[in-house]
């Protein structure tokens, strides 16, 4: 790796998404416009004493959610365009190195995420009363490191397509099974034992338990932190494998 | 060393059919060498294993006396892809600024290479604005931005006008004059007379590799495209008598 052709290939990426003025308002306006639904969904429903607001939990979770199911779109995109352009070839045979690519891409649409997630949460916690134990920043934090692993995954499973149709089939399979099964449906706990062994394997699992972890407790516990550095480690996996797939040489 | 790129017994397979049939060949540094051939005759696989992103049958290619595709002549190599790799999404200053960090350039180069390719009042556009000619102005000079020794360029003319053409001519020979090697693809007959040597493919085999003098001399024809046909001729006939 080179830090400056990191920081240019960063640079580059951040530079093409803020020529597309379009989707960054989606990304930034998407978010909100749901959290209003979701809020007016549930405004009327009576809620149990003693127990959080429905809106409470369904919208931390869907404060993670929102960078990682759009940064997996948006990186697959981008990374099979890099692919059918010609563009990643031709980077291919400069001196930039793949890790200067993948980590250029982790670390500027993991921004992208952030900046996506402190709006959506300013959203959330100003406009709509969003009540955690937890600091904001801890939401922002997490939803950072979600970003940051939904765009891993992204760089990984773009090579497996070879267009823009079959990219986007697998935004449902990598993210639908992860959404279904991390507890925001059927707590984990009262999921048949070989759902929540497959629930256990679903790095998004942790992300959901970490944000609730800063639902209920004022400061970070030791479960939100190991809970984290799991998600974490499950980027670096996935992009260890996004390395694995870029060839320098094909046929 | 005299040769900038040396081939020898090249093959190459790809999606099962055989593209390239032991080609041995040479490039001579300091040259304008045009790869000439139909479209389909293997010269963007031949231009590909000499960049080194090519996986290679059998044979070797060697590159500045390195095997192709070796880390450190990453520098020393430029390419150009025959469709424009550039992004669309980018102006073409930003384009060319980013190719520079690559290759360990300064701003200040990339806005030259900008204005070589007489692109300086299009800078600030968006390559995705372009017409199909300026976007591949765009993407060559992202290829020269680095000042590489060798020069690999996949249909650069494809497309100009006749004014532009003739000056990215005048250009590639300016700077052979200087030192640097450019290997050149073209399917046009008219642009091999404009090269130092010439390399004649037709479906994966060498038909000549020689000066277009030597060329036209030998088969006692002046027009090249018409050279061209008596020699794949004379080939044929050989292979069946």
């Amino acid at each position: 790796m080179n830090g400056r052709i990191l920081a240019a290939t960063t640079g580059r990426i951040l530079r093409q998404l803020r020529h597309d003025r379009r989707t960054v308002a989606l990304l930034v306006v998407v978010p909100a416009v749901l959290l209003t639904l979701v809020y007016f969904m549930y405004v009327d429903q009576p809620t149990p004493p003693g127990a959080p607001r429905t809106f409470d939990r369904v919208a931390l979770i869907m404060l993670g959610f929102f960078p990682f199911i759009i940064m997996f779109l948006v990186t697959s995109i981008a990374m099979l365009r890099e692919r059918t352009t010609g563009t990643l070839e031709r980077l291919l045979t400069t001196p930039l190195g793949k890790l200067d690519l993948l980590f250029g891409y982790g670390i500027a649409f993991g921004l992208a995420g952030v900046l996506q997630s402190t709006v959506a949460s300013l959203v959330a916690y100003q406009v709509f009363g969003l009540d955690t134990a937890g600091s904001p920043w801890l939401v922002v934090l997490i939803a950072g490191v979600n970003a940051v692993l939904a765009v891993a995954l992204g760089l990984f499973c773009s090579a497996f397509a070879r267009t823009e149709f079959q990219a986007v089939q697998f935004m449902p399979v990598v993210v639908a099974p992860q959404l279904l099964l991390c507890g925001l449906f059927v707590p984990r706990g009262q999921m048949a034992g070989w759902l929540q062994a497959v629930s256990d394997v679903l790095p998004l699992s942790y992300a959901v338990e970490a944000l609730q972890e800063v639902g209920a407790h004022a400061e970070p516990t030791g479960t939100m932190w190991r809970d984290v550095a799991i998600v974490a480690g499950a980027a670096v996996v996935a992009l260890v494998l996004a390395a694995a797939t870029l060839r320098r040489r094909s046929g | 060393m005299d040769d900038a790129v040396a081939v020898r017994g090249l093959v190459v397979d790809r999606g099962g059919r055989r593209v390239l049939h032991g080609i041995s060949c040479a490039v001579p540094r300091g040259t304008v060498t045009g790869l000439l051939g139909p479209s389909g005759s293997g010269k963007t696989t031949l231009m590909r294993a000499v960049v080194g992103v090519q996986t290679v049958d059998a044979g070797t290619v060697d590159v500045l006396g390195r095997p192709a595709g070796t880390a450190e002549l990453r520098h020393r190599v430029g390419y150009l892809t025959q469709a424009p790799s550039v992004y669309a999404d980018l102006t073409v200053r930003e384009n060319a600024r980013y190719f520079a960090v690559l290759q360990g350039r300064s701003r200040a180069d990339a806005d030259r290479a900008v204005s070589d390719v007489g692109l300086a009042t299009a800078a600030d556009q968006l390559v995705g604005t372009l017409s199909g000619g300026q976007r591949s102005r765009a993407s060559l000079a992202c290829a020269l931005v680095g000042d590489p020794e060798l020069v690999v360029l996949d249909e650069p003319t494809v497309g100009q006008d006749p004014v532009l053409r003739a000056d990215l001519w005048a250009r590639f020979h300016a700077m052979a004059a200087a030192g640097t090697t450019l290997l050149v693809s073209s399917h046009v007959m008219d642009e091999a007379a404009r090269c130092d040597r010439l390399l004649l493919i037709r479906e994966g085999r060498l038909v000549a590799d020689d000066t277009p003098a030597a060329v036209r001399a030998a088969t006692g024809v002046d027009d090249l495209e018409e050279a061209f046909l008596r020699l794949i001729r004379d080939g044929e006939s050989e292979a069946t008598s």
